[in-house]
């Protein structure tokens, strides 16, 4: 009785893992068969048939044992591996979590002074990185994660934000504070302009109009030379003062405070900023969860033609969602062009795009906290990334860590996807309670348009 | 061909009228779904829409409900007592959606778009397959339902991010209004459960209660009595009941089930192919010869041929085709349960 599966299982096994080898053998024979390089009088053609044997050999008995003992048996070793969390832990954790995140937050700088007093700059600005892309997170988790419409070209109101301080800077002479809740305006404003024909589409196909309006902006703004400088960008942004004090060597805000003059003041000044910034987008974005407003953008999520068939103005309630958005995007945007204090197109691609979306896909659609997380191990783990020197002692002074990082991020991305696909956070907390508040899960939750 | 039943005194649906649909004609390409349908719906009558699988019932609902823009005719909502038709006329030559004028005002819905039907013309509806907000509770459901009066006492979300006592008050009242209709639906004690979660019975009340929740006029259930079993049945015809008698809310349905129908209902408009074949009351429609033809699909003088035929269910279940057909049309139309074969 058992040896007849098992041969079957055997035999399945090696046909499957020979396919694979067949498939290696034909695609790596350009890659690992043949090399060229530039000799006299044209290209040298040299074999390296160990290396291609070796690769087909490693896709062959990997797949096997693979399938032996994960794809096709009946009892994969995986299944011994589950992350179990106890109940009572998660929702112990689920309640300190966001006040110790906070605290930590708050407290960040001078940690990182005590902790590393010589390396203190870098993590400050890395701080101040992953805080804004945990601004631009929790602004697009309310277009994606709320109202469930995928926004594949959130960076253009990130842009049009950073370029209205930028330009009003140059042109009008406006400071930091006087400009900032204008580019939250004007991004909001843009966001209501992109949005009115957008919205009107759905699923799909509001994915990619999205996302050829991100890029519009961006080719607007590489081509209107006059204007915006093109691909040259706009330079010497002012940096924000502190209630008019500069962070200047003289006459600033170390000695109105009488302190030594250093340059970590204005890396401080800044994180507080944009930490302030994040924490009014968290306020307004719970708030909103909890009013009329956003129970319909959750409901627009869930069922469109419900909405409409309770009377809820389905298109206005998709505008407000992009345009409340775009309008933190507006902020974040300003934010990041005082920082930098240069922009330029090249800071607005695509990219940017997908990584906001990452991380609030990452995180957990609709998830507050999971944004703050996933921000932290998507930003801060590139970052972290670059510093894999140790490897070196491992693979050899040859081998150049640096190269790997996408590779090895990529990778955990993967894994987080295969453990926890609707993300790290995925349970849904309602907007209102009779009796008691019961987490809702998230296989019961729709994801909205276009996923 | 107006059937001979017509000839009964004047019917509530013919004096007070709280929706009209005239001459209603609506065509997908070259498929006529339904061809210049006319009837009107009683204030606080219990109308039933029934007719075949594809006799284009769905397509009415979409059309009053505005999901559908009607190829052709007229659909006419009244909140104020009678026909009304000089205010009717007068406000279909202006072009406008609706007039007016205070409490009493009528609105022309094949002109509005589906959300102002609900919010303004105060029609609800729910769906054939059921369109829960699945993942928030069932509190939360009725609260999307109550989304535009919350909206003006959250100052259009302004007042409510500040939460100024107005809104509190609303939103508390509004908490209240739902916990009601749980109540009244059995759902209270799983009101903090997502509606995914509830079995398929609750899932349907709870599309009544959310419906029940913008404080409609004219409620319109497409099929409510689907999927239930015997007892749930009874408990949604006393619910529909309880909903025309206390809240004055007049109902429109479309049903499979004659058991439901024909119990509850004081008005049953029959189509077929599009068309109306029949209209009038439970007794009335279900001794039409043109109805049980259509039922059983064959000529008006085939009928009594082909229940000679088969062997004939007791009419309990099936009250429509287990009727006999023209020839004993002139009896007396007593409680059914007679009809078997003489």
């Amino acid at each position: 009785m058992a040896a007849a599966p098992n041969s079957g299982l055997m035999a399945d096994s090696v046909k499957d893992a020979a396919i694979a080898a067949l498939l290696v053998a034909v695609l790596g024979f350009f890659f690992f068969a043949l090399r060229t390089d530039i000799g006299t009088g044209g290209l040298d053609l040299t074999y390296r048939w160990g290396m291609w044997f070796t690769a087909i050999a490693i896709v062959f008995a990997g797949r096997l044992l693979l399938n032996l003992f994960v794809f096709k048996t009946a009892k994969p070793v995986t299944s011994g591996i589950t992350i179990t969390v106890p109940a009572a832990l998660t929702t112990v954790v689920g309640r300190f979590l966001g006040p110790v995140l906070l605290l930590m937050a708050v407290g960040l700088p001078f940690i990182v002074m005590v902790l590393f007093p010589d390396r203190d700059r870098q993590f400050i600005d890395l701080a101040i990185l992953i805080m804004t892309y945990v601004m631009l997170g929790w602004g697009l988790n309310i277009v994606v994660g709320l109202a469930g419409l995928l926004d594949l070209g959130y960076v253009a109101f990130y842009a049009v934000g950073a370029y209205s301080f930028a330009l009003m800077a140059q042109y009008l002479n406006i400071g930091f504070w006087t400009a900032l809740p204008l580019a939250g305006l004007l991004a909001a404003t843009w966001g209501i302009i992109l949005g009115f024909p957008v919205l009107r589409l759905r699923g799909d196909y509001l994915a990619i109009v999205t996302l050829a309006f991100g890029e519009i902006i961006r080719v607007v703004l590489l081509n209107w030379y006059d204007f915006t400088g093109g691909p040259d960008g706009i330079s010497g942004i002012p940096k924000p003062s502190f209630f008019g004090l500069d962070f200047s060597r003289t006459g600033g805000f170390a000695e109105y405070f009488g302190l030594d003059y250093s340059t970590i003041h204005r890396f401080i000044y800044l994180y507080y900023i944009i930490l302030a910034l994040a924490l009014i987008t968290n306020f307004v974005t719970l708030r909103l969860r909890k009013l009329p407003i956003g129970r319909a953008w959750e409901a627009l999520r869930e069922d469109e033609i419900a909405c409409r068939s309770l009377g809820i103005n389905t298109t206005n309630t998709k505008l407000t969602a992009f345009s409340i958005g775009a309008m933190f995007a507006g902020f974040a945007g300003s934010f990041f062009a005082t920082r930098q204090g240069f922009i330029s197109p090249e800071s607005f691609t695509f990219l940017e795009s997908a990584i906001i979306l990452a991380i609030v896909v990452l995180g957990g659609l609709g998830s507050q906290i999971g944004v703050v997380i996933a921000s932290v191990v998507m930003i801060g783990g590139i970052e972290l990334l670059r510093n894999l020197g140790f490897l070196k002692e491992v693979f050899g002074p040859d081998f150049e860590p640096t190269q790997y990082r996408m590779l090895i991020f990529g990778l955990a991305m993967v894994l987080i996807m295969v453990w926890k696909p609707r993300g790290i956070i995925s349970s849904r907390n309602p907007s209102a309670v009779y009796k008691e508040r019961k987490k809702i899960s998230s296989d019961m939750v729709a994801q909205g348009e276009g996923h | 061909m107006e059937p001979a039943m017509k000839t009964t005194p004047t019917q509530n649906w013919d004096t007070n009228v709280v929706l009209s649909v005239e001459h209603l004609t609506m065509r997908f390409g070259g498929l006529l779904a339904v061809n210049d349908l006319s009837f009107n719906v009683g204030r606080g009558d219990i109308t039933a829409l029934i007719g075949p699988n594809g006799a284009g019932k769905t397509t009415v609902f979409n059309c009053v409900t505005g999901f559908y823009k009607p190829t052709e005719g007229r659909i006419v909502m009244r909140h104020g007592k009678g026909f009304q038709s000089e205010k009717i006329e007068a406000l279909t030559r202006t072009g406008r959606q609706f007039n007016d004028d205070g409490d009493d005002r009528v609105f022309l819905l094949e002109r509005m778009p589906d959300f102002e039907i609900s919010k303004r013309a105060k029609v609800a509806r729910t769906f054939q397959n059921i369109r829960l907000f699945g993942g928030m509770t069932a509190l939360e459901n009725l609260l999307v339902a109550q989304h535009n009066p919350l909206m003006l006492a959250s100052m259009m979300t302004i007042g409510g991010i500040f939460n100024l006592p107005g809104y509190k008050k609303a939103r508390a009242e509004a908490i209240d209004f739902a916990a009601y209709w749980l109540e009244k639906t059995g759902l209270i004690e799983r009101a903090d459960d997502p509606a995914a979660d509830l079995p398929y019975g609750d899932q349907r009340r709870l599309e009544i209660a959310r419906a029940m929740c913008t404080r409609p006029h004219l409620l319109c259930l497409d099929e409510p009595a689907a999927g239930l079993n015997p007892r749930e049945s009874t408990e949604l015809n006393n619910l529909l009941q309880y909903i025309r008698k206390d809240h004055g809310t007049s109902i429109l349905l479309i049903e499979h089930d004659m058991g439901v129908v024909m119990e509850i209902s004081d008005h049953v408009v029959v189509l077929d192919y599009g068309e109306k074949i029949s209209d009038g009351s439970a007794d009335q429609v279900k001794n039409d010869p043109r109805v049980i033809s259509a039922y059983l699909g064959v000529d008006e003088d085939e009928v009594a041929a082909v229940e000679a035929m088969i062997e004939m269910p007791p009419s309990e279940r099936t009250p429509i085709p287990a009727k006999p057909a023209a020839s004993k049309a002139k009896k007396k139309p007593g409680k059914n349960g007679k009809g078997g074969k003489s």
